[in-house]
């Protein structure tokens, strides 16, 4: 069946094939012979990595879970359980996943194929670290076992590998204990880019921090930000209004990131008025510590569905680089300038501090990342090739999972695995059978 | 602790049922034909809720083995839930009698005689409740699908004798009605928003009439109660003009 796919960023939109098997034993049936074919999990990644060449093939239909071991925290699933299940399924009962994105509909294939980082990777690294073993289907049909004893190279490189090694059929990955499901909050008031660099290089031993800048703010104020640190709450640091509900409330909690908002037009105007008061209101809880569940601090954006619209028909691209520790200081104000000259209709930024990377082509290292959305509007293209340059000078790198347009030398500037990547990928007859539009656009 | 059966366990809508019950702290005993499809299932609801899951064969034609497999059960279920069918393909079976010996045996035959006998066996322990899905198919016969129709139809009188017989002896019996689900067997048809439940709402409507809030007859959808209503209500001398 041919059907129009495009990622959570709506553009690009492009035809492919797509698959739904049931099984893993469907699955083998359905790909053998295929070419040019790509996994696809939720479809959260922004732009073309989870559209296939000619064939996407979506594993949601590998929805099951296997096992847990509630002694050491291990979990073993099938690739297209979400996060929001294991969530539901675990957090009652004292589990939390080791690492979490923005958002819990995603997938567990989806968040290996990307190594994807939480707002603790200084800390605890990206969710491949917290991956025991992976069972792997090569386009042939072939099973493996992978893990860091077994087909190990394999192991590696399907970390961050988006989909390019093989299909994720099923993951062991670690959940960790926790007693409630609340965090305790601090937020810090950054005046200006330095400022906010200063604060989350400080915060290395906070569990979970990120900074959520003015994309908008110019001049003395360019950069200004909130910046969030977090740590678990413990069930005796819950007060009276929290002791009901020890792992959050059901619903949507109320304070903590404001995001109600998005019935706004997107212009200039609105956003800027929008960021000012976001800015108001989260400077005016700055100081002591405060309570917030689950929902909002991880998630918060999971709460207004299909806000990727708000951005209309053309879609947008999220743009996030990051950049070696040493050289944020003196690059990220010439970015963010930019971008505010620019006056690109993004609500906030966002930048985080990552610690080691994992996989062969795992977004993370040490350094700084900034993410943003920008619409999809004339000019935009040629902006942001201008950025990727000063970020590759930089030795810095986009993230695959949410680009939709980086050229083939910004991406190999930016990855120096590519080579063992691409050999592996030769070893294991994968090329040309695996292919998606991310993987032909970046010659991968 | 209490226990349930699912009868028809590899399906969606079975996987639902015994999911809601799971989630409400119950234990699952779970049958079908599909051995490793059967052991996926019940990991898979084992390690969502860390309720304890059995897996038990079951071929819904092998009427015969069905004193056995009761026997062989750990513990004789508090709720007995049958969710088999077969929609089969009425064209066919117009024409290939085997064809729709199977559908009739699968939806009716099947189904009633197994919950007959645990009938039998709950009215000796004095309680116990049994759930029969079958179908809006079976409220008049179509001639897009009046084997199935029939078979359900069947079905549907047998239930509605047997809680007539069962009622004042302890034992409670819901016949749920789904209308479309969004399942494998529907999997490519296009179904009209409206009329049409997802699995898991049916898995939970059926726990709810079941067991928290006792129901006879039930809908998943309310709506169909009302489109029923009027496909019941036209005279046979302009249904049988229509097309249906
Ligand atoms: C609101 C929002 C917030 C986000 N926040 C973050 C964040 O904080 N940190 C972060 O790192 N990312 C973040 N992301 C990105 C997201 O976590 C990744 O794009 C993730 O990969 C999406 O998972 P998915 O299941 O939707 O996969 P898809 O988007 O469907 O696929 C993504 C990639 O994974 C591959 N893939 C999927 N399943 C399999 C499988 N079973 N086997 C092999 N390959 C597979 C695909 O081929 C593709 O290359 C965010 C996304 C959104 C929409």
């Amino acid at each position: 069946m041919s059907v129009e796919l495009s990622g959570w960023g709506r553009y690009p939109v492009a035809a492919t094939d797509l698959l739904q098997p049931a099984s893993a034993q469907a699955a083998a049936a359905m790909v053998a012979g295929r070419t040019g074919a790509i996994a696809r999990g939720n479809g959260r990644a922004y732009g073309d990595a989870a559209i296939g060449e000619e064939t996407t093939v979506s594993l949601l239909g590998l929805g099951r879970m296997r096992a847990f071991d509630p002694a050491t925290g291990w979990l073993t699933v099938e690739a297209g359980v979400t996060l929001a299940e294991i969530v539901a399924a675990f957090l009652p009962r004292g589990f939390f996943p080791a690492v979490v994105p923005g958002t819990q509909f995603v997938t567990v294939g989806g968040m290996i194929a990307a190594d994807v980082h939480g707002k603790n990777h200084h800390r605890d690294g990206g969710f491949g670290d917290h991956v025991a073993a992976l069972d792997l289907m090569l386009p042939d049909g072939t099973r493996l076992s992978c893990s860091r004893e077994q087909n190990a190279e394999l192991f590696h490189a399907t970390i961050g590998g988006m989909g390019l090694t093989g299909y994720i059929l099923a993951a062991t990955i670690r959940l960790i204990p926790v007693e409630t499901g609340w965090i305790r909050q601090r937020t810090l008031v950054a005046e200006t880019v330095a400022d906010t660099v200063r604060l989350l290089d400080a915060a290395q031993d906070a569990t979970y921090s990120v900074a959520w800048i003015d994309g908008l703010a110019r001049g003395a104020a360019l950069g200004r930000s909130l910046v969030y640190l977090g740590e678990h709450a413990t069930r005796a640091a819950l007060g009276g209004a929290q002791v009901p509900y020890r792992f959050g409330p059901a619903a949507k909690a109320g304070p903590g990131v404001p995001f109600d908002l998005p019935a706004l037009t997107l212009n200039r105007l609105s956003v800027a008025a929008f960021n000012e008061a976001y800015f108001r209101l989260g400077a005016a809880k700055a100081g002591p510590e405060r309570l917030v569940g689950w929902r909002p601090y991880f998630f918060p954006l999971d709460g207004v569905a299909d806000w990727n619209r708000i951005y209309g028909r053309n879609g947008f691209v999220q743009y996030q680089f990051v950049l070696p520790a040493a050289r944020s200081a003196d690059l990220l104000p010439d970015l963010l300038d930019r971008i505010a000259q620019r006056g690109s209709a993004s609500f906030l930024a966002v930048l985080k501090r990552l610690g080691r990377g994992g996989g062969l082509l795992s977004f993370p290292f040490e350094g700084h990342t900034l993410a943003l959305d920008m619409k999809m509007e004339p000019g935009l293209l040629a902006f942001l090739a201008e950025c990727d340059r000063l970020v590759a000078a930089a030795g810095g790198r986009l993230y695959l999972a949410k680009d939709a347009r980086q050229t083939r030398s910004t991406f190999e500037a930016g990855y120096p695995g590519l080579a063992r990547f691409r050999d592996i990928r030769r070893r294991y007859g994968l090329e040309g059978r695996l292919a998606s539009r991310l993987s032909r656009r970046i010659g991968l | 602790m209490k226990t349930v059966l699912v009868v028809g366990g590899t399906s969606d809508v079975g996987r639902a049922v015994a999911l809601a019950y799971a989630t409400a702290g119950w234990c699952v005993q779970l049958a079908g034909r599909d051995g490793p499809g059967l052991e996926r299932e019940a990991a898979d609801i084992a390690t969502r809720t860390g309720m304890a899951v059995t897996t038990h064969r079951i071929d819904i034609l092998d009427t015969d083995a069905f004193p056995a497999f009761a026997d062989t059960l750990p513990a004789l279920p508090d709720t007995v839930v049958s969710v088999v069918g077969l929609l089969g393909e009425q064209a066919r079976a117009e024409t290939d009698p085997v064809h729709a010996t199977t559908v009739m045996r699968s939806n009716f035959e099947g189904p009633a005689l197994l919950l007959g006998l645990f009938a039998e066996r709950f009215l000796a322990r004095g309680h116990g409740t049994l759930v029969g899905v079958s179908s809006v198919a079976g409220e008049r016969g179509r001639a897009s699908n009046y084997v199935y129709g029939a078979a359900k139809a069947g079905f549907t009188a047998f239930l509605s004798g047997l809680r007539n017989r069962v009622a004042k002896r302890g034992l409670h019996v819901v016949t749920v009605k789904p209308g479309f689900i969004r399942t494998r067997m529907t999997a490519g048809m296009k179904l009209p928003a409206r009329l049409t439940a997802e699995p898991q709402a049916v898995g939970d409507a059926i726990f709810r009439a079941a067991e928290t809030r006792p129901r006879d007859v039930i809908y998943v959808k309310p709506v169909w109660a009302l489109v029923m209503a009027i496909i019941r209500a036209l005279p046979e001398t302009i249904f049988k003009r229509t097309k249906l």
